[in-house]
Formats: C-alpha cells, structure tokens, sequence
C-alpha cells in the first residue's frame, strides 16, 4: 500500500499484514522544487492575496464580476505554467485547467448552461486541433483523407459555422450530389440554439426545437442521405441518435465531449441540475465497460454532480501538491459555494489546505515569504503556524534574517523578535562582532543582551589595558539607555577621554558620579578607585575635600565588603593597592584641606 | 525570496539580475518597443546565465564586459560576459574575501555585503567588518582593513577616486581614504538619535558633498559631508528598511529609494514646473508636496536645503499594488529597473515621459 501525502512528504509503508519491521520512505515534495513552478506559485500568491483584500470592498453583481475576473486570472497562470513545461508534464495542470473551468462554469448561473459547456470543450479539450489544422491548410481540403473526419469533429462540437463552410466545398467539388448538401446545410443552419440573451423563453425554444428535430427526422427516413454515408451519420448525430455519436468516438476522445455533444443534440435545454443525471449515463455508455475512470474522470463527476467538497477530495488525492486545490476552495468559499463545515480538528477545509499548501512553502529557501502571507489568512491556526515555521527559516545572512524579523515585528510576535535577535547577536558575539551583537540587542530591546556585550568590552579592557572599537562606544547615543552595564561603560569610556583631553575636574566628578551613583558594578570599584590615583597625584588638587570624603568611604565600602576569609586570599598587589590608594587619598585630603581653608589673594 | 534580485543596468541597455542563484544577462531591447503608456511591449530576452554559489548580495559593471559580484559566501566573483558568443564566464575569484577572523570559534560565514568599481579598482565590504580593495588583474587583495568596523558594513560608494564612503550596523558614515595607511577613518558621521543600521548609500554624481543614505527604519537621510558631523535633513520615507538609495547619474535632481515594505518611491527636487516629468502612469499611488514652490534654486543642491518652506519635493510611489519586498533598483536614462521578492523584475523605459 502507498500512502501519499501531497504537498509534504511521501510515505511508502511495507506491503500487508501485521508485519514487526517496516521500512518508511520519507521524500521531500519535488515539486515545490521545479523551476517552473516558482512562477506559478509566486503569480497566484499576487492573486490570492489580491483576492482576500478585495473582500469588503463589492457586493453583488460587480461583486461576481471580480469573482469571475480572478478566475480567469488563476486561469491564465496555470496557462503559462503549462506553456513553460514540456508537454508531458503539463498534463497535469491541463487537467487542472479544465477542473478550475468546470468548477467556475457549474457555480456560475448566468446564461444557458449548454453554451458554456460547448465552450468548455472547445477551449479545453482540443486534442484534435492538429489534424484540424491540418485539413484546413491543405491545397484541396475536401480531397484530404481526414476532411469527414474533421467535418464530424465540428459537428460533435457544435461549430456548425464552420463545418457549413467545409461541407460547402465538398459541394462545389461535387455538383451532382448539390441538392443533398443544400439540404443538410439548411437543417445544420436552422438548427436553434439556446440564446445568451433573453429573446425567447424556453418554451418557445423547446418548440422550435421539436419542429427542427421532426424535420431532421423526416429527411434521414425519406433516404435523402441514403447515398453518402458520412453525410447520413452526420444527420443522425444531429438527431441525437447515440449509436451514431458513440461511433465517433475516436473524435470524442473523453466521455465528458460525448455528454456534451449528447446534450447538445438530444437536451439542448438542460439545466444544471440536470447535469449529474446524463454525467453518468454519458460517462458509463462512453467507457462501455472497457477501461474504469482516471481520476480526473472522477473530479469531473463530482463537479458536474455539484459535489464541491468531492471534487476538492479528489483533487487532493490525484494532484500531487496541494497548490491547486487550496487557491480553488479559497475561491470557492469567496464565492460561498462551500458549506463550511467544521473538519475533525478544528478548522474548516479551506483553511486546512491553505495551511497545507503554505506549509509546504516554508521548506523552500525562498518561496516561505509567500507562505506568511497564507498564514495571515488563516484566522484559526495561521499565527501558530507562522510562529512556529518563522523561527525555523536557516538565517544565512543577516539580509534575511532582517526580512524575518520585519515580518515578526509587522505581526507583533515580539517572542520570535527575541528569539531572532539573540541568535543574531550570539553568532555575532562569537565571531568577536561586538558592534554586530549590539546592534542586534537594540533591536529587540534586550536589555540583558546588552549587559552581557558590555561586559565583554570592559573585560577586554581589564585584559588589555586599552578599549577596542572605539568607534562603537563612542557613539552609542541614546542606546546606552538600554542597560546599566551599557551606560556604565559608555560614561567609562567618557571619563577616560575627558582624562586624555586633561579636562581633570570634569574627569574626576564623573568618575565619582560612576561610584556614587551605583552605575559601577562592584566589581568594578577597584579599577575605577585605581584610575582615581593619578588624579590624586597631581601637582594641582582635583578632587575637593568633599570628593575626597567620598572617595575614601567607597574604598571602606569596598574593603568592609570582602569577608576576613577574603581578605587572607588577597594577594600582595591587592593589599598594596589599597595601602596606596589610603596613603593618596589622606595625603590629597591634607592638601585639599589647607587649600580650601586659606584666604583668598592674603 | 533569496535576496532576490540585484540589478545593475550597462551602458549599453543590457540589464542583469539574478534568479535561483544565476547571474543572468538580459537583453531589454530597444527604444522602438514602447507602448502607449511607456510600458515596455516585448518581454526582456534572457541571452545567457551561469551559476552562482551563495546569494547575490550586491553586483556592479566593472566595465563593459565585467561584471563583478559578491556573494552570500564571502566570495567575490568577476564574470566576464563574451558578447560575441553570448555567454558568462567566471574571470577572477577571491574566495574568502570576507570572512570571520578566528576559523576554529567563528560561527558561520560572512556574507560580502556590498561591492563597488572604479576600473581597474574593486573595493567590497562585509559582515566581519573587513574592507578589501582589489585590482581585477591581481591574484590577492591590494589592501585589507580587517575589523575596519566592529560592527556589519552595509554598503560602500567612491566618494572620490581614493576616498570610499561605508555605512554599518550601528548607523555610522564613514569616510576612508584608501591612500593613507592606517586603518582608521578620516571622518566618522553619525545619525541623531537613535543609531539606526544604515544600509545604502549614495553620492551626488555632480556636488561631491552631497551623499545620501537610507536606514532600517526607512528613513532617508542627507549629508553634507563638508560640515558638521550629522545629517543635513531627515525624511521619513518608507514603512521598513531602505535597502537601495540612487540618485539619478544625468538628472541628480532625481532619486530613487527601494523598500522591503514593497514600494519604490521617487523623489523629485526639480523645480520648473513646466519642464516638470510627467511619467506619472496610472497617476501614482500616493503623491506628497512638502510646500509650494518660490524660485531660486541654482548652485545651492536642493537636497540640502533644509528649509521646507523653500523647497517643493514631490514624492511618488511607483508601484500601485505593493506586496512583497523591492530588493533592488537601478537607472540610466530614462529607464528604470527594479526587483522584487515576489521574483518578478520589472522594467521601465520611459520614466520621463
């Protein structure tokens, strides 16, 4: 057994009973990977999403007339895939062609059904077109083998302008049988034809009808045609006679032309109900027994049948992605064709397959920007999916990682922000980008990211002696707001500026603010209390005696702070470090005393 | 999708741009084509493409038949286009051009970011914060100014023959000049506020001092390179991030900004209004005039007068029905070309009709 899942993987199982070991074959979906079908999929999201923002904008008839606007548009895209792929695998999306007509002309009800079904099959089912093509541009048509051949294959499909022009030069070719091609030309002339507008009612068409019949019927029996086999045929297919039409089956080539031309000749004036009645019959009488029905035989029948939800399971079934049947159920529902019926789990059908299909998207490196825009329609379940595709696209560069991010913030998924940006900034962190990682932290406003680059600088800076990337911490502006550790180091990094432009008593109020003000770390004290010793050995004052007092109640903080234990581990650096930074703070103490005690100018 | 295209137009009307990692040459035809509105009629004609390894992050014309290109990768790649035969060839590759300093810790690649040629040189720059000038004939770099910035280097422009101007991450402009031997910048510029990444750049082709450069937020900003360190104006353009800023090389008084909120505006500063352009197609989506027009705007570049009551700048989106993302644009003449993530290049050949 085989078991297909369209549009994500494929999985074969083993063959038959309770077996213990089974072999699965996981197959990503092909298709999604066709070169031609990117077209297809990219031209069809402009659609979609044209289709779901014109939603409130029409009602009623202007309102059908977009409807129909955007089929044709879907129409003309699975053309052009079609004309981009060879032929062999187009078929399917000529089939694809036909369901999408099928299902726009059954759900219409403007017009004679019959026209639109003879115009389906001119338009769609053209197999025979080349040997049509072919009669027509030989030197003498009515010499050419095949010329009954296409005259039967006008006639099947109701052209009967043209099989008239045909039939006209075999008559001119054949004067002696002139009268008997007069006649037929006359009946295929007169024979009437439901009309687009409303000229007469149905009965008058009906009637019409049944005098035309009973004239063709009159004709055949008088032997008119007697002596031309092919013009005799032709008049009992006019007649509706099925046997005659069967005959022609090599020109009917599907079982679906035959309903058509059955209608056209024996029911003119069906009516769409009506259809699922001869579907059948027509489908049955046709494949006599011989060959069982495709599956596009089987969509068909459930579309001439109405069964919208069938058609849509079967084209699950038989396509092999679920591009198709997602855009044509969105279409359908616009068009609320469908019954919306809850599925087992929640959402109804026409989200399920959008989901599907949009899932299907995010395993492409680039065609996941068109999935968003399908979840965005989704109102059940589109934002889980989209929260849990989006944090799951491989983020290569940083150019896409801000495409992500644009997408997440345009949605206010702020967790996915975060998430992003910390990934972001990690990498960048590890790769020593610190200008990089910051960035990425002001963008999702993550405080704690920023604490955690900024220790990273200042423990450069203890190892070094000296800052790198000047040109980041200089100029964080504003963003130095974000954290603590951030501002810290930005004013740190002032400080030492102001040191090395000698602007002293500003560097040295700063570098109290930093302590006082609890914007140091703690552990940072002791390098700040450091960076102080010069400017207490200064041949000026700097510090007043105020900022002296100040100063040497922090060294007490610092010091009353570390435990006896502490304090025995200390090396001789440290104890010598605080025995100088003592000595220097008494000394600027002393000098700074006298200095604001004496009198000015005595 | 993949950073989608990038586009560059010659000299000679040939446009490239890239699809599913390809470089692909098209031809866009000729003048002859154009129908009623100035849409072009015919569709461009592919004539030939060759693989790409990683995604086009930036590309330029070296010259006539060189195309050099920065990749995902870290690579820089000249192609050479052999016109007689119509096909691409990779000339010249220097592999890890851009690169993460320590290879045994480093996280990943970095992507080359942007490229910029001034025949026979070749400056790019990258997300390791590296600036290379390199010499299409010679096999290494010429020069490297590793960690040149701490942070991701977006884009990069000749300001003069031996100047470059490059914007970062962290909404800095800064000016190098590649004749000196440190690895310092000249001249450092900062936005105000807040530091914003800054992602294009772009000078004025005639008045050196004018540069203009595009941020994440959208937003547009001005230059004068002569004075102060900030910028001269500031104009709130697009909805998200500006990934591509250019003035018009004949008609400066024009220029054109890209988005990933899906629009491409122009932005016009002439200010006759009778020999105004009138390339309005389908009237344009939304126009904006800042203020009426007075008179005078001779020598003085409209784009730095910062008093609006003096200047009229008309303002159009180009595109009536935007989705997805415009990567990239470029013009020449009267012909416009821009790309989308919707994987659709569009063309223009009468913008000034």
């Amino acid at each position: 057994c085989h078991l297909q899942q369209p549009g994500g993987s494929s999985i074969c199982t083993g063959d038959g009973g309770p077996s213990p070991s089974r072999v699965f074959v996981v197959r990503k979906d092909q298709d999604i990977y066709i070169q031609t079908l990117r077209k297809l999929f990219n031209e069809s999201h402009g659609i979609f999403i044209g289709l779901q923002r014109s939603e409130e904008e029409l009602a009623g008839k202007s309102r059908k007339a977009q409807l129909v606007q955007v089929s044709k548009n879907y129409r003309s895209v699975i053309r052009a895939c079609m004309e981009d792929m060879h032929q062999a695998a187009s078929n399917n999306y000529q089939n694809s062609i036909s369901i999408w007509e099928i299902s726009k002309l059954v759900c219409k009800s403007a017009g004679p059904l019959l026209l639109r079904l003879l115009d389906w099959v001119r338009l769609h089912v053209c197999d025979v077109d080349n040997m049509v093509r072919e009669v027509l541009s030989s030197e003498n048509p009515s010499k050419h083998e095949l010329f009954w051949n296409v005259v039967d294959v006008f006639v099947l499909q109701g052209r009967m302008d043209e099989a008239r022009h045909l039939l006209a030069k075999e008559a001119s070719a054949n004067p002696t049988s002139v009268n008997m091609y007069k006649t037929l030309d006359d009946l295929m002339k007169k024979m009437p034809v439901p009309s687009l507008g409303n000229t007469q009612t149905l009965t008058e068409m009906e009637l019409k009808w049944q005098h035309w019949h009973e004239e063709c019927q009159r004709y055949l029996q008088d032997g008119t045609f007697a002596s031309n086999s092919h013009m005799e045929s032709i008049c009992k297919i006019l007649l509706g006679d099925e046997d005659a039409i069967l005959e022609k089956k090599e020109l009917l080539a599907t079982w679906y032309q035959f309903l058509v031309t059955r209608l056209l000749y024996s029911h003119p004036t069906v009516k769409p109900m009506e259809l699922r009645f001869y579907a059948q019959s027509s489908m049955d009488l046709f494949l006599g027994g011989e060959s069982s029905p495709e599956p596009l035989d089987t969509i068909l029948m459930a579309a001439f049948e109405f069964e919208m939800h069938q058609v849509i399971k079967e084209c699950s079934i038989a396509l092999s992605n679920w591009w198709f049947v997602a855009h044509l159920t969105d279409l359908l529902d616009h068009c609320k064709l469908l019954q919306s019926h809850n599925l087992y789990f929640g959402s109804n059908m026409r989200e399920f397959l959008l989901l599907e299909y949009a899932s299907g998207l995010f395993s492409h490196h680039s065609l996941w920007q068109l999935g968003v825009d399908y979840f965005d329609h989704c109102p059940e379940y589109g934002r889980v999916y989209l929260e849990l595709h989006i944090e799951r696209i491989p983020l290569n560069t940083e150019q896409k990682a801000l495409k992500v991010l644009r997408i997440c913030e345009q949605r206010q998924m702020h967790e996915q922000v975060r998430s992003i940006c910390k990934i972001m900034a990690m990498k960048a962190l590890r790769n020593n980008r610190l200008g990089s990682a910051l960035s990425w932290s002001i963008r999702a406003k993550d405080a704690a990211f920023a604490t955690l680059i900024s220790d990273r600088f200042l423990k450069d800076y203890c190892e070094r002696g000296c800052f790198s990337d000047l040109d980041l911490i200089d100029n964080l502006g504003p963003s130095m707001l974000l954290s603590d550790r951030l501002t810290f180091l930005g004013k740190y990094r002032e400080f030492h500026r102001l040191y090395g432009e000698k602007r002293f008593s500003e560097a040295a109020k700063l570098l109290l603010m930093l302590m006082t003000a609890h914007i140091a770390p703690c552990s940072f004290w002791m390098t700040l209390l450091t960076d102080a010793l010069p400017l207490l050995e200064q041949k000026e004052v700097i510090f007043s005696a105020e900022q002296t007092y100040e100063l040497m109640r922090c060294l007490e903080d610092l010091t009353a702070g570390k435990s006896d234990k502490q304090k025995f581990q200390d090396d001789d650096v440290e104890t010598m470090k605080v025995e100088m930074l003592r000595l220097a703070l008494a000394r600027n103490l002393a000098r700074v005393i006298v200095k604001e005690g004496t009198l000015e100018g005595s | 999708p993949r950073p989608d295209p990038t586009l560059h137009t010659t000299k000679t009307g040939g446009v490239i741009f890239v699809q599913d990692n390809r470089i692909s040459i098209w031809s866009v035809g000729d003048l002859g084509n154009v129908g009623l509105n100035g849409e072009y009629q015919g569709e461009p004609q592919l004539l030939c493409d060759i693989r790409h390894n990683g995604d086009v992050m930036d590309m330029q014309f070296l010259d006539q038949e060189r195309i050099v290109v920065a990749s995902s990768t870290g690579t820089v790649t000249v192609f050479h286009h052999h016109q007689n035969n119509q096909t691409l060839s990779a000339n010249q590759r220097w592999e890890k051009a851009h690169s993460h300093v320590d290879q045994d810790t480093s996280c990943g690649g970095a992507a080359c970011t942007g490229v910029i040629c001034n025949n026979p040189e070749i400056v790019t720059v990258g997300e390791d914060g590296r600036i290379n000038l390199f010499r299409a004939d010679q096999k290494d770099a010429v020069r490297t100014i590793d960690n040149a910035d701490s942070s991701t280097l977006h884009a990069v422009t000749f300001l003069r023959t031996t100047e470059i101007l490059t914007v970062n991450s962290i909404g800095q402009l800064k000016i190098w000049d590649l004749r000196q031997q440190r690895n310092e910048p000249s001249q450092i510029f900062s936005l105000t506020g807040d530091r914003v990444p800054l992602h294009c750049v772009d000078r004025h082709p005639n008045q050196q001092h004018v540069v203009a450069t595009g941020g994440q937020d959208g937003m547009l900003s001005v230059w004068d390179i002569r004075q102060g360190t900030m910028p001269v104006s500031l104009l709130n353009a697009h909805e998200a991030e500006m990934w591509e800023v250019h003035f018009h090389p004949s008609n400066p008084d024009h220029l054109f900004t890209c988005s990933e909120d899906g629009s491409l505006w122009h932005w016009d500063t002439s200010t006759d209004v009778a020999e105004k352009p009138s390339f309005l197609h389908q009237g344009g989506r939304s126009t904006t005039y800042f203020s009426h027009n007075t008179i005078n705007q001779s020598v003085v570049s409209a784009w730095l007068s910062n008093d609006p009551t003096k200047d009229r700048m008309e303002i159009t989106n180009l595109i009536p029905n935007q989705t997805l993302s415009v990567n990239s644009l470029d013009i020449l003449g009267p012909c416009l070309v821009y790309g989308t993530d919707a994987e659709a290049i569009y063309v223009n050949r009468q913008l000034f009709a």
